[in-house]
Order: structure tokens, then C-alpha cells, then sequence
């Protein structure tokens, strides 16, 4: 199991991502760097938090046309897997890996805060069963509220695209969603950090459950193996 | 010895005959204007006025207050050999660095951006930000926390309201993009800072020994580079600017205040960490901040005992047309010098370039002590590079005790006749405490602030201090940092207020867990030309020096932001400390919240018997009167020694300082343990209190006023009588008070008096007062 964690200009979470992966589920990591083209050896593309670019346009504009970015969509179209926090979550969706759009939070300002999620039944993985009812997770954004227009709504929920939804909405989401997944269930995005929930001194450790989730969408004895 | 005036300027701006006029307009005095053409031997011109302005102005010289500041030690004498050794001592460099062990060490300084933020809240915090984060990483540092300490006046104001608002969005943007957590603070409110608010940040760097960088230009011929962003015209002559009054007509200089961009900071810290981290290639770096590319040539160059010549030409310029005078004024952001090993210039180039960033070579280092600038070729200044930095005057002011200070000190309560707490007086007061804005959750602050980037946030804000876990290499450490100020003691004993700044600082490290390590102050005064000022300044920073001897915590760097005035008069002297402290073992960590009912809760150092100062006085009684709380250092450090000692021998399960508010404030703060996540239930924390054998005295000193040297402990009923035998074989006061409870109810009985209150009531008003104050309707 190989993790790669991209860095675009801006990045600054990077580093937790980094150590999600190395740290928290002792698995070999490394970075790419945005001027890269090629991906090399590796199962899973982490796209970090941060501010790509600055983000002075919008979250992900600029970061979407990195010279990296080529590769990871091809890498998702031959089924890799992908996985955005935060503001790689904001990345997947410009670059349209996955469907809809982060805008300012209602609250029009930056929430940094722990919340509640509740675990939505979207797969094997992804489930009440496997991940419990609700995770804790905190966020760190100030533009998490995610948009999509009404048949993309329809579509998300018949497909069961949605992870996570907010048990208290703090940035004004469609439906309280917090995480979403592809139709094909190789690409993941969410607000929430798992990457700063896992030490043991954090306030919630719930990132390793939800990091191997990911992990498990393709590799299924990996989540049995470390659960 | 006269010497032969500069050519002629083609620019006929920069050939103006320097008026006394002139001379006013940069702040400069008759007599220093005299040593200036003494140095020089001629008249200056334009340009080399503009450079003495800024370079003597007190931001960058310290002129009224360096002997002051002399006094304070800059040295650990107790053992050094596990850690705590001063490795790069105040003044030295852009900030102090100390051992943290295994061949690690921690910078860190605080800085104040106070003019700049009264003008434009949003740019002025901002950049501040951006500023001292440049200081930290200049050393060669990674940056990995943040603090800021900010004062403004009442918060009922709308002018009030658009400050908080924002400076918190400045802060928020820059620190939360540039992904350095925010990791504390403090925030009071008080009418003295109307019109003059106080912003100072904090920023602290992780380093290895062998990564200690120096502002140094040495080397005849190796090359200067000019790395970042683009110069523009923007905060031309900030540093004098910081360096006077505010008045009405102050929004006039608005260009004075510079615009931030975090995102270049963010590269610039990637790209300077990355060429720092190549053996050999950077002889020097210094970053552009107060009086810009001027501050940065001529500080490298004295330092390191050479001359510096560049042609501003190669600097990089975003508008068209500047001059030479606005090219070197200039405070544009994300700017650093940097010196660099000859025959090596392509590897800082290849660097910079991967980072997209401009790397222009502007000069060399010389041998002539000059510091030589050309603008089209043509020299527009020529000054003795060591003049600037140490010969920039020094003045001792005079001080005198002001006026108001017999009348306030010889205030009691009996003789004020002012009546003791009665029953619903009491009951009243605690919910008032509570929901004034400067006791209140500073949640709505935090919240806009990422305090957990970089995944190292032990003990997030709203505990006595914030502990962070720092990576070094393959080992770890934790920190704990705190800052504080309350004003009020200080105006009202400046010897004695600057001292419990720093003994309440270092006793919330001791309630979380930590020693001591090192502190850094920023000492927020008015005008020091008003003797009244100056000898609060005197006294502030007497008493500070005090407490460093006593304690053996040295100073390792700081700020002074004087004439922090308005047109109301001074702010109330504010000398803001912050101290870093270190936590042997993960497991010492301690947090305020109390965690289990049936719990003891421990009263240490004595029941409060002053009401001196106190925001009991302030908010029930709008008083601002009384001395302030005795100070006992003997009797404080007994006290922290026993809290750490308690805290290692595994007794203490929540630990919490007394300070604003007094017992019942303190008390109410340990039950307000914070939800598990935001709309979730809190949990429903009580306490029975019985204080009857510490009643006597005043009830309204007992219950809400602010004596020093005080701490609660919450403790298993097991370790109750240890506890108190050990307090008692320290020599420290210690009385069992009460009981943690888990059915909501904060209950106190003292003397005759009984008073109860629902302990979710009493979070609500303090958790949501400031929130509420500042709602924006029609937004969630």
C-alpha cells in the first residue's frame, strides 16, 4: 500500500496528511510536487488542505490546471484511488472529480471547530455498521458550504454518493453534507479533517476509521486486517 | 570633517533643500537633525533624511527606551545542561532562541502592529502577523505557532465592533492561509484602548542549533539578493508612522499601513527554509519589516561589521515611477535580504525559481562600512551603515508619578463606603462576571482562527495555556505558551501590575503542566515625552525584570510600541508577556476542565481578601480604583513548584489559575468543559462549595476579588489529605473548598450566605456574550 500526498503552492496541510498516512497506519508515504507529471508507484493520491495557489479566485481554480493535476484524473479514470480534505476537497470538485461546489460559509466567516457527523450507508465500507453512527471530526474552513444543483442532489443520494453529513450544519451545506464519494467510489472528498483527528492527544481520534475506509473501497482486507 | 556634497539627483524631487520644515515632517529633532550632518559631514539628501527618519524613529531604535530595557537579563544562571540555555540572546538578532535539548531549540518573539490596526483593523492585523512570522523564520526557523494579545475599548461601541471584527478577519486570514495554527491568546475590553487598540502577535520557530541563521552581511563581494514580493508604495514610512500619536487626521495615512499576502509569505517561508537548509549557501538573511529595504541593508551591514552597496534598480517594483526615497520607506510584505556565499548564485536562484518567486541580485557586500544606494546609477545615499543602528540617539525621559495614583491607592472599600455582597447582590454578580466581554469565552474569536494546522494542538484555546506538540526530527516535545495583561493593574501600580502580568503567565504554564522556559514582552505605552507615561513605562518594566531574576527566566526579545494614545489620552499602560514553557512528559498535561464528580476541589495560596482592580469593582460598581493585588514572588514560586510537583506525582486530574473574575469566576470556568462537538450536549458539571471557614473578611473580596498567587486543583477524593499534607510541608496555604458535582448546580455557602446557580445558565452567559455582542443579522 503506497500513499502519495500532492503539494501545490499554498498547501499547508500537507504535513497532516503526511503523517495520517506514515504516523497514524505506519504506511509507506511520499509527496508530489505540483510541477510533476507523473504519479509513479502508488495506491492513493491525497490531495492536502490549504490554500492552492493563494485561492484569491476560487478554492481550486488555479490548482485544478496544475501539471500534476493531468495525471491524478487519469489516474481516478483507470480507478486509483483519490482522496481530498479540505481544501483538496475543493480541488476534486473544480477539477470535476466529483460533482458540485464549496462556496463561503453562510456564517461568512472561517469555522474552526470539532463537529458531529453522522455516517451515511454508501457502501461496504462507508457505513453505520462498519463506522459507527456519527464520527467526530473537526473542520477548518471558510468556504465548506457545499452546493450542487437539484438533479445532481437526486443523483448524489440515489447513488449513495454521500459519507458524511453535519449533525449541526456549521457552514450552511445542501443537506448538511460533509463528504462525498464518486459514483464509481474511487474518489473522496470531504471538509472534515481526519488528518487532524488521530494523535493520541487530539480530542477525537476518528480519522484512522475513516482514513482506512478510504483505503478499504479498493482493499477491503485492509480495513478487516486493521480494524 | 566637511565632506563633498552628493551629485546632483536627476529627479529634482529627490534635490529638495532640507527645511526645518522638512526636518519636522520626518520627526526628526533639531538636535538629531545636527548629529545626522555631523555623521555625514554635509548636508543629507532626500533619501538619506527619509533613512535617518525611519532608522532613529523609536520603533526601530528603541531611542526612549533602550536603557530601560538593559535591565532586564537576557541569561539563564540555574543549570542548562537538559535545556533552557539561551543560545541567541535579546537584541542580538531578529528574535531570541533558546535550547529545548537533543540539539533542538525554539525562536520566538512578540511584535505589535497597534497604529496600523486602529487605521485599517483588516491590513493592520493581517500584516502584523505576516511580520513577526518573517522574524522567526529569518532565523532559520520553521514556524509553528501563533499567539496574539489584543485590547480594545468597550465592546457595546460599533466603533469597537468593526475593530474586533477586523482585526480577528486579518488574523484569521493571514495565519489560517499562511497555516501556522493560532494556537491562544488573550482579548480585554476596556474604554482606555478607544480609538487605540492593541494588536500584538507572537510567533514561534523550531530549529536545529546548526540551523541558526544571522542577519549578518560579511564577505567583501558575495552577493546581495532581494527575495519576494515586489516593492510598492505601500506602507511608505510605517515605522514612523508607529512612532507617533494617533489623531483625527491619522485615516490620512492610511497608505502608511501595508496589505498582506500570505499566500507569497507561505512560498517565501518554503523557499527560505529550503535555501537555509543547503550547507554553506546563506551567509546572511534579514527580513524587510519596519523601514523596509533600508532597515535590512544597514542592520546586516553593521552587524556584520561591513559596508553594503546596491542599486535599486534590480529591486523588484510593482508600480512605475517610484524614487529612490519611496523604494527605501517602503513596507511592502513578503520581502527578504539575503546574503549569500560567492561563486553560489545559482542555487539560491534555482530555488527561488522553483518557488515562482523573484531572487534579484540588488548588491554586494563591501569593505568601506558604507551603506552605498544607486538609483540610475547615481548614489542617493552614502551613510556610515553602523551610524544608523548605533548612533541613533538615546535619551533617558523624565518620569514622574502621576497624579491620580495617590488618590486611586488610597482607595479602600470602607472608606469609599462601599457595602459588602448581600445575598442577591451576590447571587447577581457571578452571571455579570461572567458575560462581561473580557471574562467571557473568547470562542467567537478562536473559532475564525485554525488552531489545529499542522496536527500538533494538545490543549486547544480556552485552557489556562495552550500546550503543542512539536516534531523534532524523530523525537518530540511539548510546549506550553501563554500571554497576558491586565491594564488595569498596571495603571493602578505600574511596579506591581508588570509583575503579576508575568506571575499569572507562568502560573497558568504551572496549571497546564510546564516550566518555564524563557519570555518575551511587548510593551504597549503612550507618549514617553509625558512624564506620567514614562514612569509607568519605568515601573511596568522594573517590575518585569524583578520577576525574570527572581524566577531566572530571561528575556529573549520583544517589542515597544509607544504614543498609543487617542484623543481621550493614553492607554492604560499594557506591558503584555507572553512565556513559553516546557512539558517533560506527555502525561503531565493538565487542562482547567474538571472530569469527574466527586472530585475535591483545592483551594491553594489562601482565601482572596482584595478588591483593588479587580473586574468585580470594574463591572458591578464601574470603578477602576484600589491598588492592585499584592504580589509575593517567594509565595508564588512555592506555589507553581507545588502545582508542578502535584501535577508529576499524577494528584491533579484539572488544575486552574485564580485571575479576573476571582474564586467563583474560577470555579465557574473549570465546570465549562467544552462540548464534544459544536450543538452537541455540554456536559452538566456542578460543584458544592462551602467556604465558611475562609469567611470573615469582605464577601465581595472572598467571592470575586482577584488576590494573586491563588490556584484550584481538582483532585480524587484519595488524594485529598496527600495533597493537603504536602501544601503544608511546602508552606503553602491549602484548604479543601468544595466538591465537583454532576448535577448542574454551582452551590457556595459562605457565612450565612447561600447561593445557588444552574451551572448551564452560567455557561450560556459566558459562552455566548461576546457572540451575541457581535451577531450579524440574517446570518447563521
Amino acid at each position: 500500500m503506497k500513499i502519495a500526498v500532492v503539494q501545490f503552492p499554498g498547501s499547508n496541510g500537507d504535513q497532516d496528511t503526511f503523517h495520517l498516512f506514515a504516523s497514524g497506519l505506519g504506511l509507506p508515504t511520499r509527496y508530489l510536487w505540483h510541477k510533476d507529471t507523473a504519479l509513479g508507484d502508488v495506491d492513493l493520491v491525497a490531495l492536502p488542505g490549504g490554500f492552492a495557489y493563494g485561492d484569491y479566485l476560487r478554492c481550486g481554480a488555479i490548482a485544478r490546471f496544475s501539471p500534476i493535476m493531468a495525471a491524478v484524473r487519469e489516474f481516478a479514470a483507470r480507478g486509483g484511488l483519490v482522496f481530498g480534505i479540505c481544501n483538496g476537497f475543493q480541488v476534486l470538485c473544480e477539477a470535476g472529480l466529483l460533482p458540485g461546489a464549496l462556496i463561503r460559509n453562510s456564517c461568512l466567516e472561517f469555522r474552526c471547530q470539532m463537529c458531529e457527523l453522522t455516517v451515511e450507508a454508501s457502501s461496504a465500507a462507508f457505513s453505520p455498521a462498519v463506522l459507527g453512527a456519527s464520527l467526530r471530526l473537526p473542520i477548518a474552513h471558510g468556504e465548506g458550504n457545499y452546493r450542487i444543483d437539484p438533479t445532481g442532489l437526486e443523483q448524489l443520494e440515489a447513488n449513495r454518493q454521500i459519507l458524511l453529513r453535519y449533525a449541526h450544519n456549521p457552514n450552511g451545506s445542501l443537506g448538511g453534507i460533509a463528504g462525498i464519494r464518486n459514483r464509481a467510489g474511487n474518489v473522496f472528498g470531504l471538509m472534515p479533517h481526519p488528518d487532524r483527528a488521530f494523535e493520541r492527544f487530539h480530542a477525537s481520534r476518528d480519522g484512522l476509521p475513516f482514513a482506512r475506509a478510504v483505503l478499504a473501497a479498493q482493499f477491503p482486507e485492509f480495513q478487516k486486517k486493521s480494524a | 570633517m566637511p565632506v563633498a556634497p552628493l551629485p546632483p539627483n536627476p529627479d529634482p524631487v529627490l534635490n529638495q533643500k532640507i527645511t526645518p520644515a522638512l526636518r519636522q515632517k520626518h520627526g526628526l529633532l533639531p538636535e538629531e537633525y545636527g548629529v545626522i550632518e555631523q555623521i555625514l559631514g554635509r548636508e543629507p539628501t532626500l533619501t538619506e533624511l527619509g533613512i535617518f527618519s525611519v532608522m532613529w524613529s523609536e520603533h526601530c531604535s528603541y531611542k526612549n527606551t533602550r536603557p530601560l530595557l538593559k535591565g532586564f537579563p537576557t541569561e539563564k544562571k540555574g543549570p542548562t545542561d537538559k535545556f533552557g540555555k539561551v543560545l541567541v540572546k535579546a537584541g542580538e538578532e531578529n528574535a531570541g532562541i533558546i535550547d529545548i535539548g537533543d540539539g533542538w531549540a525554539i525562536a520566538f518573539k512578540i511584535e505589535s502592529h497597534n497604529h496600523p490596526s486602529a487605521i485599517e483593523p483588516f491590513e493592520g492585523a493581517a500584516t502584523g502577523v505576516g511580520g513577526i512570522i518573517r522574524d522567526i523564520f529569518t532565523m532559520g526557523a520553521r514556524p509553528v505557532l501563533l499567539t496574539n494579545s489584543l485590547r480594545f475599548g468597550d465592546l457595546g461601541t460599533p466603533a469597537t465592533k468593526r475593530l474586533l471584527r477586523g482585526v480577528v478577519a486579518g488574523i484569521s486570514h493571514y495565519g489560517n492561509c499562511v497555516g501556522v495554527p493560532t494556537v491562544g491568546g488573550d482579548v480585554y475590553f476596556d474604554p482606555s484602548y478607544e480609538g487605540n487598540p492593541l494588536v500584538n502577535a507572537l510567533c514561534l520557530g523550531t530549529l536545529r542549533h546548526d540551523q541558526i541563521r544571522r542577519g549578518a552581511a560579511k564577505g567583501v563581494g558575495n552577493p546581495v539578493y532581494y527575495v519576494g514580493a515586489a516593492t510598492g508604495r505601500d506602507g511608505l514610512g510605517g515605522a514612523a508612522f508607529a512612532s507617533r500619536e494617533l489623531s483625527e487626521a491619522s485615516a490620512a495615512d492610511r497608505p502608511a499601513v501595508q496589505k498582506g499576502d500570505p499566500f507569497m509569505e507561505k512560498l517565501l517561508i518554503e523557499a527560505c527554509l529550503e535555501m537555509m537548509a543547503v550547507p554553506g549557501l546563506v551567509v546572511g538573511i534579514q527580513d524587510m519589516g519596519a523601514a523596509g529595504l533600508t532597515c535590512s541593508t544597514c542592520e546586516t551591514a553593521s552587524r556584520g561589521g561591513a559596508g553594503i552597496e546596491i542599486e535599486l534598480d534590480q529591486v523588484p517594483q510593482r508600480e512605475t515611477g517610484m524614487n529612490s526615497y519611496e523604494i527605501m520607506l517602503s513596507e511592502s510584505q513578503e520581502r527578504m535580504l539575503v546574503i549569500v556565499e560567492r561563486g553560489r548564485e545559482r542555487e539560491i536562484e534555482e530555488i527561488f525559481a522553483k518557488w515562482d518567486l523573484h531572487a534579484a541580485l540588488i548588491g554586494l557586500v563591501t569593505n568601506t562600512g558604507q551603506m552605498v544606494v544607486k538609483q540610475h546609477g547615481v548614489v542617493v545615499a552614502d551613510i556610515p551603515a553602523g551610524s544608523l543602528t548605533d548612533r541613533a540617539p538615546v535619551y533617558q525621559r523624565e518620569a514622574r508619578v502621576p497624579a491620580y495614583l495617590a488618590e486611586t491607592q488610597a482607595w479602600t472599600p470602607e472608606k469609599a463606603g462601599l457595602a459588602d455582597l448581600t445575598a442577591p447582590t451576590a447571587q447577581a454578580a457571578l452571571p455579570a462576571l461572567l458575560g462581561h466581554p473580557t471574562i467571557a469565552s473568547k470562542r467567537w474569536v478562536y473559532r475564525q482562527y485554525d488552531h489545529i494546522v499542522r496536527h500538533g494542538t494538545a490543549v486547544e484555546p480556552g485552557s489556562d495555556a495552550a500546550v503543542v506538540r512539536l516534531r523534532l526530527g524523530d523525537s518530540e516535545r511539548f510546549i506550553a505558551i501563554k500571554n497576558d495583561c491586565n491594564g488595569r493593574y498596571c495603571y493602578l501600580n505600574p511596579h506591581r501590575g508588570a509583575q503579576i502580568a508575568m506571575l499569572e503567565c507562568m502560573r497558568n504554564l504551572a496549571c497546564s503542566g510546564a516550566v518555564p522556559l524563557a519570555m518575551t514582552d511587548n510593551l504597549n505605552f503612550g507618549n514617553p515625552y509625558k512624564p506620567e507615561n514614562f514612569y509607568q513605562l519605568k515601573e511596568c518594566v522594573r517590575g518585569l525584570a524583578e520577576v525574570c531574576r527572581f524566577f531566572d527566566v530571561p528575556v529573549v526579545g520583544g517589542n515597544v510600541s509607544l504614543y498609543n494614545e487617542s484623543a481621550a489620552g493614553a492607554i492604560d499602560p499594557t506591558p503584555t508577556v507572553a512565556v513559553v514553557g516546557l512539558i517533560e512528559e506527555e502525561k503531565h498535561i493538565t487542562r482547567q476542565f474538571v472530569r469527574a464528580a466527586g472530585d475535591r476541589l483545592i483551594l491553594l495560596g489562601g482565601a482572596p481578601d482584595e478588591l483593588g482592580g479587580s473586574q468585580y469593582l470594574g463591572v458591578l460598581h464601574g470603578l477602576k480604583t484600589g491598588d492592585a493585588p499584592r504580589a509575593d514572588l517567594a509565595a508564588e514560586k512555592r506555589l507553581q513548584e507545588f502545582l508542578l510537583a502535584q501535577i508529576r506525582a499524577g494528584r491533579v486530574s484539572a488544575a486552574h489559575d485564580l485571575s479576573e473574575g476571582g474564586l467563583l469566576v474560577a470555579v465557574s470556568e473549570m465546570l465549562f468543559a467544552p462540548a464534544p462537538a459544536v450543538g452537541a450536549a455540554a456536559p452538566a458539571w456542578g460543584a458544592t462549595l462551602d467556604l465558611s471557614n475562609l469567611a470573615g473578611g469582605r464577601l465581595d473580596a472572598l467571592l470575586y476579588g482577584e488576590s494573586q498567587g491563588r490556584a484550584l486543583l481538582a483532585v480524587a477524593p484519595a488524594a485529598e489529605v496527600v495533597v493537603l499534607q504536602a501544601a503544608a510541608a511546602a508552606g503553602l496555604p491549602a484548604s479543601a473548598v468544595g466538591t465537583v458535582t454532576g448535577d448542574g448546580t454551582l452551590a457556595v455557602s459562605a457565612a450565612r450566605l447561600r447561593l445557588s446557580w444552574p451551572a448551564a445558565d452560567l455557561r450560556r452567559t459566558w459562552e455566548t456574550a461576546i457572540e451575541e455582542a457581535m451577531k450579524r443579522p440574517g446570518l447563521e
